[in-house]
């Protein structure tokens, strides 16, 4: 009788953090995100890197964070522009908190290669 | 004008109820539950407790008036009713800031929680909470770190983080050990823990164990691309041993150690906390025995208690029980009690058992740790009840899976981040729960797994100590 397992294997990973565990976000979802960054009052800031530094601490600013910024459609619009002109680079969004100084949500939208 | 001596044994409510003062700011105060001897009556019994855990003694002494005692004494206030409970009530009492040490936790619990907790007038006495005033909050360090600072070492943001204790907890040797450590750590959570028990035993000494660990550590980060820490159990027999443990952890560059702050004492955690401020070092904070102290309604300190206390002693997370899982607590309660350890102001709110307003000022912040008898199943219901500042860890529910702990893990990490991801896109987590994590499961056959092997669980026993109301 040949051998069969139920026991399947967990093949390793690498991830870029928060939301590293699900399948790419549809656009709408990605809006949904962007959304509740705004609501909750957060500067919405936009890092870019090349994949060889994702763990780096520092990833290039995508222009300056875009503080007070409440147009969804302008967020969206800066995201697509970042990865125009990175299109192989990590590019993620972040809720920035000025009150406690730390990043209320933090994702990559497009994944470098 | 100067007092005569009077030999002899004097009512405490003489000197020690004083129900028209009105307490300073700078005064530390205190609200206890008490339960007297029958036909002693109230305002005696809550003098008596003001006096014994300040300046007074069972007799007047000669030598009292070689002082201004009435500067140094503790005040009862205030007496309330304890509601639906007829023998005992609520004592407030004030005391001076100079009863007690700059920084020091422990010269604070030795007056208040001291000779008083055996005193025979008393059948039952417990210290439901204390108001630290912000003079005496300033003279403590607090956390090392704080959750801000966690956050950016850990490069962990937007979520709860993710984390397990190793099992078996006793038994493993060091290279096994840091065999499950990688497991945990490679299928996506951001930290495992040494269980508390794990010191330094003859299965495994604890320098082996944190090579090893340092080294799971290292492979899942490099393999990962993710921060990852293990909490290195540095809480040993004597503080030398404890400080020596501590700097081997440093010397191989692991983020995070632990330590048993109550088994352990506030001198020694108060220490090590310095230690982690001056070593970069992240300091979790495990509570073994707080149920021994916390449990009882009417005896010992409540847990909101200890937790202040160890904010102010220094720690970067704190276990706080679930509410969900095998553990005690109720859940206003606890949600209480983590205001206390994350916010920087919480107002008094009986139905959350905080009788006093809090100022925290600047001090840092404290994770709570959601830990014991949770699976992915509990998982909305802790993102909602815990939210992000907290670190929710899955023992059983991680390696307990069919496929062993690296699909465990990854089976909790899909879980969490589909309900953050739901919660943020407005819906209703704790109700939606089932949908959310079934429709995540699509995309993950370890959440399927998972989802599939804890389906039957529950823990429905009523909590044995709740809010009096």
């Amino acid at each position: 009788m040949p051998f069969k397992s139920t026991v399947g294997d967990y093949q390793t990973v690498a991830t870029l953090e928060t939301f590293g565990f699900l399948p790419p976000m549809t656009q709408d979802e990605i809006y949904d995100q962007i959304a509740y960054i705004i609501a909750q009052g957060w500067s919405p800031l936009i890092e870019h890197v090349h994949p060889s530094r994702s763990m780096a601490t520092y990833w290039s600013y995508w222009k300056l964070p875009f503080f007070g910024e409440k147009d969804l459609g302008v967020i969206v619009s800066e995201l697509e522009a970042c990865h125009r002109a990175y299109p192989d680079h990590h590019v993620r969004l972040v809720g920035y908190d000025a009150y406690t100084q730390s990043q209320g949500a933090c994702f990559v939208v497009f994944e470098g290669r | 004008m100067s007092k005569k001596y009077d030999a002899g044994v004097k009512e405490y409510r003489d000197t020690y109820w004083t129900p028209d003062y009105v307490p300073l700011d700078t005064d530390l105060l205190a609200c206890f539950k008490c339960t007297g001897q029958e036909g002693v009556p109230k305002e005696e019994v809550a003098a008596a407790v003001a006096a014994e855990s300040s300046t007074g003694t069972w007799s007047t002494v000669w030598s009292e008036l070689l002082t201004d005692l009435d500067f140094y004494k503790g005040r009862c206030y205030r007496i309330e009713d304890v509601p639906g409970d007829k023998e005992s009530f609520y004592a407030f009492i004030a005391y001076p800031l100079d009863l007690f040490e700059e920084g020091s936790i422990t010269n604070v619990l030795t007056s208040l929680v001291g000779n008083v907790f055996g005193f025979k007038a008393l059948r039952h006495l417990r210290l439901e909470d204390i108001r630290f005033p912000m003079a005496f909050i300033k003279t403590c360090m607090g956390p090392p770190n704080g959750i801000v600072v966690e956050r950016d070492r850990m490069n962990k943001y937007g979520r709860p983080l993710l984390g397990c204790t190793i099992k078996p907890k006793l038994g493993l040797s060091g290279k096994n050990y840091g065999r499950v450590v990688y497991e945990c750590l490679r299928g996506g959570l951001d930290f495992t823990k040494d269980d508390e028990n794990i010191n330094s035993q003859p299965f495994q000494r604890w320098q082996n164990r944190f090579e090893f660990v340092a080294e799971a550590v290292r492979s899942s980060q490099e393999e990962t691309g993710e921060k990852k820490g293990h909490y290195l159990n540095c809480t040993a027999a004597t503080p030398e041993e404890m400080y020596e443990r501590a700097e081997f952890a440093k010397e191989l560059g692991q983020p995070i150690i632990m330590h048993d702050y109550i088994t352990g004492g506030f001198t020694a955690n108060t220490g090590l906390a310095k230690w982690c401020r001056k070593n970069g070092m992240l300091l979790h904070i495990h509570r073994a025995m707080h149920a021994v102290i916390d449990r009882h309604p009417k005896h010992g300190i409540h847990f909101r208690v200890l937790a202040k206390c160890l904010r102010l002693s220094g720690g970067d997370q704190l276990h706080t029980g679930t509410v969900v899982g095998k553990l005690e607590g109720d859940r206003q309660t606890t949600l209480g009690y983590i205001d206390q350890l994350r916010e920087s102001f919480v107002p008094e709110d009986r139905s959350r058992g905080n009788f006093f307003d809090q100022d925290w000022g600047s001090m840092g912040g404290v994770f709570a740790v959601a830990s014991g008898g949770i699976h992915v199943w509990h998982m909305p219901a802790l993102v909602s009840i815990f939210g992000d500042d907290s670190v929710l860890q899955f023992g059983g529910g991680t390696h307990g899976h069919p496929w062993g702990s690296a699909a465990g893990a990854a089976a909790n990490r899909v879980a969490l981040e589909a309900c953050v991801k739901a919660r943020n896109a407005g819906r209703e987590i704790e109700k939606e729960g089932r949908d959310i994590l079934t429709e995540a499961a699509k995309h993950s056959p370890e959440l399927a797994i998972a989802l599939d092997t804890w389906k039957e669980i529950k823990f429905e026993f009523d909590t044995v100590d709740k809010l009096d109301v």
